[in-house]
């Protein structure tokens, strides 16, 4: 579904991603790990038109590199990015909606924000108040579920256990594999190893700014090197 | 003072600050969302109440009427739709018939353009939005990733360059208003039930009245545009995180010329009313209600549309009363709103309703 091929970022004179390839399965679930600052969050952010970049990054065989993001996401891919970036002075429902801001077909909508209240009954209860009073795991859902309003065939999501505690992760996680099951392909990055290789088809290891190991979920996690470095 | 006095006063100074509210919010909105301060907007203004001299005292020719709404068409069509498909019927018949009609005007059947006031203040207000778009997409969108700074001299740009456009065009003579009779013959009511003495009238012109009426039916309607329909809560959202709205697929670029034409909507709206009250326009008349329309804004809280209208009236109130009670301070009126803003800045930079203003990471 995804295929980046051989991409560059620079910020100025930093060379931040050097020469990544990746490729994403439809349907699958493949995850990006690495240490702070390896360039997984410049990659997808590429992926998504926030960052210029050099190489391809084809979608569906067409290249998606340097176009705008609006239409990136009308093509279907949706990023939830780093830190979750709530709109802490919208409601919960209101971030919701903009999640389907590119949609306009109101049933449809009104299904699928019932759909994400009974994925997350918090958010339900939490619907009128401001996304910034939410606690950092509710955001985090929140974070998810307005990602997933615009219906992406393909969903990005930038380290989504960051900060939470052991329970909320798992509970991420769970609902990560349940909407991989809905038919969604899922790029998946994160610290949090052990988690994201449990669940992952493939993974794909980054290390300043380079891939330096790539194999499937299971057999990474069994990786002696994996094992001392990241699950140590 | 006594009661009539008072009343005539209260008119006013809710009229004076309901157009200074009108025209605080276009600053405030365009704060608020690039936090810029759009120095052409009083010049915004100004242009809204030419556009209307020129279409029911100064009649305008005809073909140069099409011109412009021929070039209306096209900022709002090559802004909101853009030309990146074949354009639809509504787009070209329309634009077909417009450039036939500045050509039929121009050089077969010369003629004035001499429509009915309110369909002139409607061609004034559509014909300004579209300025205001325009001078977005030509000086501050080519900027929006320089510094701050950057866009800020642009800014003066403009309105150096509208002014000075202006003064060529329409000359730097003021020049007169007449008012319709129906909007300045006044209405006399009486307070005999008040105050028990058969003389006490109070004048008010219809126009008084009206202008605080027009004003908060065009701030409900914009509440309406911006907390019930989707490219207001898109507003709403680039306010706080212009990058995580863009994630979320929205065209920025055309909200933003949305809060622009919505802005300059209002200034046209608020410089016609403020033409036909002080009768008099000329290319410089927007720069002091546009500078003390800012200080309303700053006071209000600058980014609160709602603060904007609160300091608009507070201003329109200041300055209307103060001269009341104490004449002999009439001559330092526009000082007041300076004295304001000095005070605001000290005691509450944020303003009545704003927020804390944070850098944004
Ligand atoms: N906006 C930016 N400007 C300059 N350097 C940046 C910027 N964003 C990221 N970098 C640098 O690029 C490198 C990769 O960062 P990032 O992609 O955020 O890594 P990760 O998400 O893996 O932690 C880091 O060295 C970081 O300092
Ligand atoms: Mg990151």
């Amino acid at each position: 579904m995804l295929k980046i091929e051989n991409l560059h970022v620079y910020y100025g004179g930093i060379h931040a991603v050097k020469g990544v390839s990746l490729s994403i399965p439809k349907g699958h679930i493949v995850t990006l790990i690495g240490a702070n600052g390896a360039g997984k969050s410049s990659t997808v952010r590429t992926v998504a038109g926030l960052e210029r970049g050099k190489g391809s990054i084809l979608y569906k065989d067409k290249n998606i590199l340097g176009r705008p993001t609006e239409e990136i996401v009308r093509n279907g891919i949706a990023l939830s990015p780093e830190g979750r970036r709530i709109l802490p002075h919208l409601s919960v429902e209101e971030n919701l909606r903009l999640g389907a801001y590119i949609r306009n077909d109101k049933a449809g909508i009104a299904e699928d924000l019932e759909w994400v209240f009974s994925l997350f009954p918090r958010l339900k209860e939490r619907a009128w108040q401001a996304g910034g009073t939410l606690s950092g795991g509710e955001q985090q859902m929140l974070a998810v579920g307005r990602a997933m309003m615009s219906r992406p065939e393909l969903l990005m999501l930038d380290e989504p256990s960051l900060g939470l505690a052991p329970l909320l992760v798992k509970e991420i996680f769970s609902i990560i594999t349940k909407i991989r099951s809905l038919g969604t392909t899922i790029l998946l990055i994160e610290q949090n190893a052990f988690a994201a290789l449990s669940i992952a088809n493939y993974a794909y290891i980054l290390e300043t700014g380079s891939v330096v190991l790539e194999g499937s979920g299971q057999e990474l996690l069994h990786n002696p090197q994996v094992k001392a470095a990241y699950l140590g | 003072m006594s009661l009539e006095m008072f009343t005539q006063h209260l008119f006013n100074a809710l009229a004076l600050g309901a157009l200074y509210g009108l025209i605080a919010i276009g600053y405030t909105m365009v704060y608020g969302i690039l936090r810029l301060i759009n120095f052409a907007h009083g010049d915004i203004f100004m242009l809204g109440a030419y556009l209307v001299f020129f279409t029911t005292i100064a009649f305008m020719p005809a073909w140069v009427a099409a011109l412009l709404l021929g070039l209306t068409l096209l900022a709002f069509y090559s802004t909101f739709v853009g030309f990146g498909k074949k354009p639809p019927m509504w787009f070209w018949i329309p634009m077909a018939f417009s450039i036939c009609m500045t050509g039929f005007y121009a050089f077969v059947a010369p003629m004035d353009f001499t429509p009915p006031w309110v369909l002139a203040a409607a061609f004034a207000i559509v014909v300004t939005s579209a300025i205001g778009i325009t001078v977005d997409r030509v000086a501050y969108r080519p900027l929006r990733n320089a510094p701050r700074i950057s866009a800020l001299i642009s800014a003066i740009g403009v309105s150096f360059f509208i002014e000075s456009a202006a003064v060529v065009v329409f000359s730097g003579l003021p020049r007169p208003v007449r008012q319709p009779d129906i909007l300045v013959q006044p209405i006399i009511f009486s307070l005999e039930s008040i105050t028990g003495n058969a003389e006490s009238l109070v004048r008010v012109t219809p126009l008084a009245i009206i202008v605080p009426i027009i004003s908060v039916v065009l701030i409900l309607g914009l509440l309406w545009v911006i907390y019930r329909t989707k490219p207001g809560l898109a507003m709403r959202a680039i306010s706080k995180d212009i990058e995580t709205t863009r994630l979320m697929g929205v065209s920025v670029n055309k909200v933003i010329a949305l809060t622009f034409g919505l802005g300059s909507a209002l200034a046209a709206a608020a410089g016609i009313m403020w033409s036909l009250r002080y009768p008099q326009i000329f290319p410089y008349m927007g720069m002091m209600p546009g500078l003390k329309a800012f200080i309303a804004a700053v006071f209000g809280g600058i980014g609160s549309v709602q603060g904007a209208m609160i300091g608009g009236l507070m201003l329109g109130f200041m300055e209307i009363f103060i001269v009341a009670f104490f004449p002999e301070l009439s001559g330092y009126r526009d000082a007041f709103a300076f004295i304001l803003l000095i005070i605001i800045l000290l005691w509450k930079p944020t303003g009545l309703m704003g927020e804390k203003l944070k850098e944004k990471i």
